[in-house]
């Protein structure tokens, strides 16, 4: 009976992810003759924490930050948000373009900022924001399927963040500007801002009712109206904090690389971010959310990627991984394979009463 | 089988999870007649009809039909099909983004010698079959550019081509106009003429007396009996879908029936309708007064209670609360006026699922709030103890999934809801349905009780004991308009002759 | 037939075809603007029409195949990923393996027809939403993609002389010749994978409009329950739709390669993005049930009109065309979900 309710809990699923990782990992030590824990060593060089747990830790933030988004958006509509990797984009483009000054080209790369940095960061934010009210608007209020609504920003949204850098890559050669990216004391600075965007969604689904009406408009809309509830702008709203979380996780990743690289910021992270909420053990068919499962869902889903790197897989490869996870995961959550199930497991204990 | 009958069940049993829905019915349909299936809510019309459809698989009896050797059991809608049973429900299930033509002859067009659709000869035999059948539409049409009652008799004339000999009609007529009825009845009759065999399940008492040769009363899941139209005149023919039995219930009406003509006004609907679904009307409740609306199911009594609560917004009239002219456009507006409503479909639009107990208990009550004040969890955790308490609602832990619960006890939970944000005006709409007995006089208490408190109650049922132990007016509906109100002395028989209306013979 | 009741009928012609009219009115007047706007640069030659074409033979095909997805109700945006995954075997197969130019299109049309078979078997028969599956077929194949190489591979005649020999192989048109700045009349002319694309266009046009299977589409697309109710098989004609769809992407992807000569990882990203927006431009309504190949082509048509505008003016960003399609794309979803809304008011 134990052993039932272990499996049922909500973070079996994302905690046994995390642990095959490890488990690979230490494997992957052992045959290359490393110590058994090296995964684990974490050091300070140079002042600033080392090892290979940080650097999943770190490079993970973006992923960590759009599945906040994600999961609330896949809880209240049902569907998923495939414009955030070219919101993140776009966002970075846009912030760029603030604090180096439109028209600048990558050769003459400015030394110092044209407008003050915080205006480059609140411009991010509020295009994130903007994106997230287009397509709230869209699904909520034109009951359009959630990724035919958010297709049109997958394609645009990059392709106006190369117009707005001049279709060039343009670098922000001024310190201040790596700090989203680098690190602040010894710890990495994303590492950080994972942590208060996580932190504060936690409160305010804490302290407010909104996660209980997030997930009572994705279970049942039409009760949630007569209980009194405004569906349509609680899922407006969760499209708008998942732009804001775009917005954010693009300031970080240009901050990284200090430039708008329009064509490869995001790339590939919507996957990345519905992969984190899928394995996270939520439901993509929208309902009961678990923030923390989709939280572990990122993490292990940069450790993967990481893992990979580490085995000498090309980072264009990994996406078939992916791809098939997302494919095995949602096919178990499948009603036909769940009734399948069920039978064979009817069929079981019949035989074991049998016997 | 004897000569002309065309279709016989005998003995068919079902049982739902804890619920006997059918019990021994017996059915049987002759050529050439139109036979009207009757019965309230729960009395176990559509069961019997998805047990001889094969949606539902029934657990005993038999089904016999003509020119068919041995019993039939069908597993799936195309078994009936073959064995020539064919079923037109009330929303039509035909493609409308295709032509009438196509709608006639998917899945079995006329096809040329190099195996495509030949469409001049399918389009020519649809026009020879609507012809035939006189519906006047012109063939190349897309389905969607007809009105529902043209849809309908394309969807009659599908099964009649495919040799149906059992013609079944589920609620045809609920959502059209008359004299969209009544080029169906012409139909009807003409197909009778030439000797199919059609079950008619409506709630329109007017119509089953319009076209019906025979009627079988159908009530709690057991057969109540087959009669020849002319022996069963309206007022019995509603004795006999509502049940005369008294049950041992006390009776828990207070003494005496109370004068309210003083009491405060709460609610003054002048002229309120929603299209398509309740006609204009009138009505004001008292504070303290519980008010029933009685009529037959799809008579417009959810509808009206709807359109005050603006779950489906009216579009025309004025509604006037505590003396104050108000304008709802939503259900929280109507909240906020102090109202609330438990609505006749539990699980479609009332229970949240996958939410606790706890979390549904408070969710009106927090939505009245506003999301950024929420009930701390210690305030939720004793709300929602007070009220699985006060209802006796049987759940394991007040953070077990509501949808683990028992019906009755969803609806307690529910009720619960509405009770924590403490209504002036309570609208309960089949509260009482599908629970069981205990429970149900525990809800009838609880509405006099709350009526005693000087909350007024608005109380919509399918059972009219319970509505006379525990109203102290009704409102009578029919064909989705309010007919009338009954005050004073509130007895069966003067409330089962409005609802039948018509000269009561 | 009462007056009264034809012009009824003849108004909700029109509120079906809207769309599709709206689609044919776009083209010509992009098409006209471009002439006036660049007659200069040549845009008002018949080679300039006959350009658009040879550059998005691939597109018409995909696009076919996107239709009848969409007329079930679906959606495939595997397509432009699938494309660069043929161009990728193709390059490296008739390159690196040495396989012929005609076997190699034979692997490559098997490759999409199994690619179809998984998708449409989680979609149909899991009832996994097509989104889902489809996104992460878009990731598995770019993967393979570059599972197979991630160099930038160009088709030569080294590579394949029969291959070279098809893409380079030109169609005079008798008519309509233009003379060049030494003098010489020069006839326009289009490739192959014209041919290949208009072939594959009138083909499933006869499908979707004369076959068992190309109904069902349309009947599943309406309304699936009422579809199973009626005795079609909505499992398998859901199935076959996702196979056609990378069926035809395949052949696509191989027009595709007949034009661009060249394979890489990054190739054909937003092709699908061009597909849905052809057929939604074209008048396919994203709900399913309503649609038309030819509306298809025509987006198609706009889609590379819009290209050709802002190639030939040369100044314009890269990045436009993307965002314009996009732009229509937009316009045209939210004119859908307006006649929606119109459509269940009316009722």
């Amino acid at each position: 009976m134990t052993k039932k309710k272990i499996t049922q809990h909500p973070l079996f699923l994302p905690l046994v992810c995390v642990l095959l990782v490890l488990a690979v990992n230490v494997i992957y030590d052992i045959s290359q003759g490393n110590g058994i824990f090296n995964f684990f060593i974490t050091t300070i060089e140079n002042g600033v924490l080392q090892g290979r747990l940080i650097t999943i830790l770190n490079r993970g933030s973006e992923v960590a930050i759009l599945a906040i988004g994600m999961t609330l958006v896949v809880s209240a509509s049902a569907g998923t948000d495939i414009s955030v990797g070219s919101v993140m984009s776009l966002c970075a483009s846009f912030c760029c373009m603030l604090v180096a000054g439109y028209g600048v080209s990558a050769v003459s790369s400015p030394e110092e900022f044209s407008m003050p940095l915080i205006v480059g960061i609140l411009g991010a934010l509020l295009m994130g924001c903007l994106c997230g009210a287009f397509n709230g608007t869209l699904v909520a209020y034109l009951n359009i399927q959630p990724m035919v609504a958010t297709l049109i920003l997958w394609s645009a949204a990059r392709a106006i963040g190369l117009l707005l850098c001049n279709n060039l890559i343009v670098y922000v050669r001024v310190p201040e500007y790596g700090i989203f990216g680098g690190y602040i004391g010894f710890l990495p600075t994303p590492i950080l801002i994972a942590a208060v965007c996580i932190l504060a969604v936690s409160l305010v689904l804490k302290k407010t009712a909104m996660g209980m009406y997030i997930q009572s408009v994705g279970i049942n809309k039409k009760a949630s109206r007569i209980a009194g509830l405004n569906s349509r702008r609680i899922i407006f709203i969760c499209y708008l904090l998942c732009g804001l979380c775009a917005g954010i996780a693009g300031l970080v990743n240009s901050s990284r690389i200090t430039s708008a690289d329009s064509n490869n910021i995001g790339l590939n992270m919507e996957l990345d971010a519905i992969l984190a909420v899928a394995l996270g053990g939520n439901s993509l068919g929208g309902g009961k959310f678990n923030l923390a499962g989709s939280i572990i869902g990122a993490y292990t889903i940069q450790a993967i990627t990481t893992t990979m790197y580490n085995l000498g897989i090309s980072s264009a490869v990994t996406p078939v991984f992916k791809a098939v996870v997302v494919i095995v995961i949602v096919a178990i959550q499948a009603p036909p394979v769940r009734i399948w199930f069920q039978k064979l497991r009817a069929q079981n204990h019949k035989e074991v009463a049998r016997v | 089988m004897e000569g002309n009958v065309v279709l016989t069940m005998r003995g068919i049993c079902m049982t739902f999870p804890g619920v006997k829905a059918l019990d021994h019915v017996d059915f049987t349909l002759r050529k050439g007649e139109i036979h009207a299936l009757m019965g309230e809510n729960g009395a176990g019309k559509s069961t019997l009809i998805k047990c001889l459809t094969g949606i539902n698989d029934f657990e005993a009896g038999e089904i016999h039909v003509d020119g068919i050797q041995g019993t039939v059991k069908n597993h799936s809608t195309l078994d009936a099909q073959n064995v020539g049973i064919s079923t037109v429900y009330q929303e039509v299930n035909l493609c409308p983004n295709l032509s009438v033509a196509e709608n006639l002859y998917i899945g079995r067009e006329p096809m040329t010698p190099f195996h495509t659709i030949d469409r001049k000869a399918m389009m020519r035999k649809a026009a020879e079959l609507t012809q035939r059948l006189d519906i006047k539409v012109d063939v190349a049409q897309n389905l969607e550019n007809y009105s529902l009652a043209i849809q309908q008799m394309i969807a009659i004339a599908r099964a009649v081509d495919m040799d149906c000999k059992v013609l079944i009609l589920d609620e045809p007529t609920s959502s059209l106009d008359d004299s969209e009825v009544e080029k169906l009845f012409k139909l009807m009759t003409m197909l009778r003429s030439k000797g199919v065999g059609i079950v008619f399940v409506t709630h329109f008492l007017e119509q089953v007396y319009a076209v019906c040769d025979r009627i079988t009363v159908l009530r709690n899941g057991t057969l109540v009996g087959e009669y020849p139209i002319a022996d069963l005149p309206r007022v019995k023919l509603v004795a006999a879908m509502m049940g005369k039995d008294f049950d041992d219930l006390a009776d828990i009406k207070p003494e005496g029936s109370q004068d309210f003509s003083n009491a405060s006004m709460v609610i003054e609907a002048k002229g309120l309708s929603h299209k398509g679904t309740i006609k204009p009307f009138d009505l004001n409740i008292r504070k303290g007064e519980v008010i029933g609306l009685t009529g037959l199911l799809g008579s417009g009594r959810t509808e009206l209670a709807r359109a005050i609560y603006g779950a489906d917004k009216s579009q025309t009239g004025t509604l006037r609360v505590k003396d104050q002219e108000v304008k709802i456009n939503q259900p929280i507006d109507a909240m906020n006026l102090g109202m609330g409503l438990l609505p006749d479909d539990r699980k479609a639009e009332g229970i949240i699922g996958d939410l606790s107990v706890r979390e549904n208990i408070i969710l009106a009550m927090q939505a009245k709030r506003g999301m950024f004040r929420q009930i701390s969890r210690a305030q939720q955790e004793k709300i929602a103890d007070e009220y699985i308490r006060l209802l006796q609602i049987k759940t394991a832990t007040r953070e077990t999934p509501i949808k683990q619960l028992s019906g009755g006890n969803q609806q307690k939970a529910i009720l619960g809801r509405w009770l924590a944000t403490d209504p002036d005006f309570l609208i309960l709409d089949e509260p009482t349905r599908g629970i069981d007995i205990g429970t149900k006089t525990e809800i009838q208490k609880l509405i006099l009780k709350l009526a005693g408190e000087g909350k007024s109650i608005m109380f919509i049922s399918s059972e009219i004991e319970e509505m006379l132990r525990t109203c102290n007016r009704m409102a009578v509906l029919r064909d989705g308009a309010k007919v009338g109100e009954i005050d004073g002395d509130l007895s069966q028989e003067r409330v089962m002759a409005a609802i039948a209306g018509g000269a009561s013979e | 037939m009462n007056p009264e009741n034809t012009l009824k009928q003849r108004k909700e012609i029109n509120g079906n075809t809207l769309l599709l009219l709206i689609t044919i009115v776009l083209f010509v007047v992009l098409y006209a603007g471009g002439c006036i706007a660049y007659s200069g640069k040549g845009f008002t030659n018949l080679q300039t029409f006959l350009n658009i074409l040879i550059s998005n033979a691939g597109l018409i095909c995909v696009a076919c195949g996107m239709t009848c997805v969409m007329l079930t109700g679906g959606i495939d945006i595997s397509v432009g990923s699938l494309v660069a995954l043929d161009c990728m075997l193709l390059a490296y197969g008739m390159g690196n393996w040495g396989i012929g130019a005609p076997a190699m299109c034979l692997i490559v049309l098997v490759v999409g027809l199994v690619f179809g078979f998984v998708q449409g078997f989680c979609v149909g028969y899991l009832q996994i939403q097509p989104f889902i599956v489809t996104m992460a077929g878009m990731f598995f194949a770019r993967g393979m993609t570059a599972v197979i190489s991630t160099d930038q591979l160009s088709i030569t005649a080294e590579t394949s002389q029969t291959f070279y020999d098809w893409a380079n192989f030109r169609i005079y048109l008798p008519f309509g010749g233009v003379a060049n700045r030494q003098g010489k009349i020069i006839m326009p002319y289009f490739r192959i994978g014209v041919v290949v694309a208009i072939l594959i266009l009138i083909l499933i046009f006869l499908v979707l409009r004369y076959t068992k299977f190309g109904r069902s589409l349309y009947a599943v697309g309406g309304s699936e329950q009422s579809a199973a109710m009626m005795g079609l098989d909505v499992k398998k004609t859901k199935l076959k739709a996702y196979v056609l769809s990378s069926f035809l992407c395949s052949i696509g992807g191989i027009c595709y390669c007949l034009n661009t000569q060249s394979a890489s990882v990054a190739q054909a990203s937003g092709l699908e993005m061009d597909a849905i927006a052809s057929s939604v431009i074209g008048g396919t309504l994203l709900t399913g049930g309503v649609g038309n190949v030819i509306g298809s082509f025509f987006g198609v048509l706009i889609n590379g009109t819009i290209s050709s505008i802002v190639q030939t003016n040369g100044k314009l960003a890269s990045a436009w065309p993307n965002i314009l399609t996009a732009a229509l794309l937009c316009f045209f979803i939210v004119l859908q979900s307006i006649f929606a809304f119109l459509k269940e008011k009316k009722k």
